[in-house]
């Protein structure tokens, strides 16, 4: 599936809800399933700090595709991650950076985006365009 | 008498409003308050009708803009009961006013020396200080506090030195809601002839301050935590230092006589006004500090420890909830984690259901390492709040838990 069909298969999942605590639960089901993230990749080198809920974040190279895996210490957060990983993780560092999140927008969690937000969710997207870029960088050279 | 809170609501436009399709219930009164129509009608007024700048030209309306403004100083002067409106200085807040000392008094304080603060400061009241002796090679002393959030009067004795330069200690804490015994620690630090600065930021709308009884040397406070505009703040400080104390910034207003060669600073309170200063901000902090003398201060103490003891108590029979600050005298916030919940997830949950809270570190991040907690979930009262608002927080609070666990 292309980025563009997985946002499309999130915008679906999310149409069913009706009202906020449905999709909140929903959310924080997500949230609470498995580590999203290796426990020994739960350390300082990942985190991403200077926000109100602590994120990590660790990116790896498979066959020029970028799997990505997270972590929040809190579950909305955690939530949100699942679904920005669902989205992106597999695919092209190009399609990483050309990607947009306006289906979060969709799916009203738009707000969570908010770099006034302190959630640390900017910041994990802005490193993994980083990523996506340095790797495309790499196989250029 | 009854306090007349649905009176009170009425004043305040933004309290009807929705969020998130639900009634608002505002409870982040310690980050700012909301503005009664009076506040918001008299700056409205000063820029349709009075707008001019001060004390500059001899036109009418700059004479009546300059008048007003210095009435409003007046007014600040008799509101804290300092002696003069000399002493009574605008700046843009209590972060610009605590600058404007730290900034001042760098000379007084040589390599070794201390400053002393305590263990439950904003960021505010602990990072000017912390610079300054980092720039002088001071020594930079932290007073404890229990685990009650209680201040440590015997540690803070014991601090003191011939080396102190100042003590540093905020009025009420706006993590832990405690009110310090500010004339208790001026009495002890003025014993070694060590002046204070009170951080007031969270005092002025919630207890009386009578500057000449604490007989503290300087006191900061915001506008906008006190029913005023933000971007408007006060710095009171005994006219000995202010006269003595160098200015802080250069231009014009703050001076006598310029030649190239050497400049003449004006008296005070101008010395320490360079530039052009908020008129609509000191005529708006004037008609709030106005608002919460019509209501009488000590009603709304009154009304507010109802309340705070009401919330108290009710969320108490959530499980695991842990109240943060939980000192003697301690007023208008309740700070609080419940185990294994993140605060973050809680704010979140609470905002979808229209309740606003402030949740995170609350620019206090020593404070938090003490207490053992990443962060807390502040509630904090103001006087348009009701027990009914209480009630819909304690629902939504137990609704949110639900989900979360
Ligand atoms: C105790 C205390 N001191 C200082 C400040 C800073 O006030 P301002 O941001 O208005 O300068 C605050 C505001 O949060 C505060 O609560």
């Amino acid at each position: 599936m292309t980025i563009q069909e997985k946002a499309k298969s999130v915008i679906d999942e999310f149409a069913i809800f009706d009202d906020w605590m449905d999709k909140y639960s929903y959310l924080i089901e997500l949230g609470k399933e498995l580590p999203l993230i290796d426990e020994k990749h739960k350390n300082q080198t990942y985190l991403i700090s200077g926000c109100q809920s602590r994120v990590w974040l660790h990116a790896e190279e498979n066959n020029g595709k970028i799997i990505f895996t997270a972590d929040s210490d809190a579950v909305i957060t955690k939530g949100i991650i699942s679904l920005l990983i669902r989205v992106l993780s597999g695919s092209s560092p190009a399609k990483i950076i050309a990607a947009d999140f306006s289906f979060l927008d969709e799916i009203g969690l738009k707000a969570h985006l908010s770099p006034t937000r302190a959630n640390g969710l900017v910041s994990m997207i802005k490193q993994m365009k980083l990523y996506a870029r340095a790797l495309q960088l790499k196989s250029n050279r | 008498m009854a306090f007349p809170v649905t009176q009170i609501r009425s004043d305040f436009p933004i309290l009807s409003q929705k969020v998130n399709n639900k009634p608002l219930v505002y409870f982040d009164n310690a980050a700012t308050t909301q503005k009664p129509l009076a506040v918001i009608n008299r700056i409205s007024d000063y820029y349709k009708t009075e707008n001019s700048n001060v004390h500059r030209g001899n036109h009418y309306l700059s004479q009546i803009a300059s008048d007003h403004f210095e009435n409003a100083r007046k007014y600040v002067a008799g509101f804290i009961n300092a002696t003069s409106e000399k002493e009574i200085i605008f700046t843009k807040g209590t972060t610009d006013s605590i600058n404007l000392v730290a900034s001042t008094i760098a000379e007084w304080v040589k390599p070794n020396d201390n400053i002393i603060i305590t263990a439950m400061e904003h960021h505010s009241n602990l990072v000017p200080w912390q610079q300054l002796c980092i720039k002088q090679k001071a020594n930079l002393k932290v007073v404890p506090i229990d685990y009650d959030g209680n201040l440590d009067m015997d540690a803070m004795k014991k601090m003191i030195t011939p080396s102190t330069k100042l003590l540093a200690v905020t009025h009420i804490s706006n993590v832990l809601g405690t009110i310090n015994p500010i004339k208790e620690i001026v009495n002890i630090a003025h014993k070694h002839g060590v002046p204070v600065l009170v951080d007031g930021a969270q005092a002025l709308a919630h207890i009386s301050v009578d500057v000449n009884n604490l007989d503290c040397d300087f006191y900061t406070f915001s506008a906008h935590k006190a029913y005023g505009p933000m971007g408007m703040g006060v710095l009171y400080g005994k006219s000995v230092w202010l006269e003595q104390l160098p200015p802080y910034q250069y231009g014009g207003e703050m001076i006598k006589n310029v030649t190239f060669e050497k400049t003449t600073f004006n008296n005070i309170p101008y010395k320490y006004e360079a530039g052009t200063p908020d008129v609509a901000g000191a005529l708006g902090l004037e008609t709030a500090l106005n608002y919460i003398k019509k209501i009488g201060i000590n009603n709304i103490r009154e009304y507010e420890d109802q309340l705070l003891a009401y919330a108290t108590e009710k969320i108490t029979e959530i499980d695991g909830v842990r109240i943060v600050g939980k000192a003697k005298d301690k007023t208008a916030v309740l700070s609080f984690v419940i185990n294994g919940i993140h605060p973050y997830d809680l704010g979140t949950l609470l905002d979808q259901m229209g309740v606003a809270v402030r949740t995170g570190t609350h620019c206090a991040q020593p404070l938090m390492e003490y207490f053992g907690v990443s962060g807390t979930i502040r509630t904090s009262f103001g006087l348009y709040n009701t027990q009914q608002e209480v009630d819909v927080f304690i629902d939504a609070l137990k609704k949110a838990v639900n989900m979360l666990s």
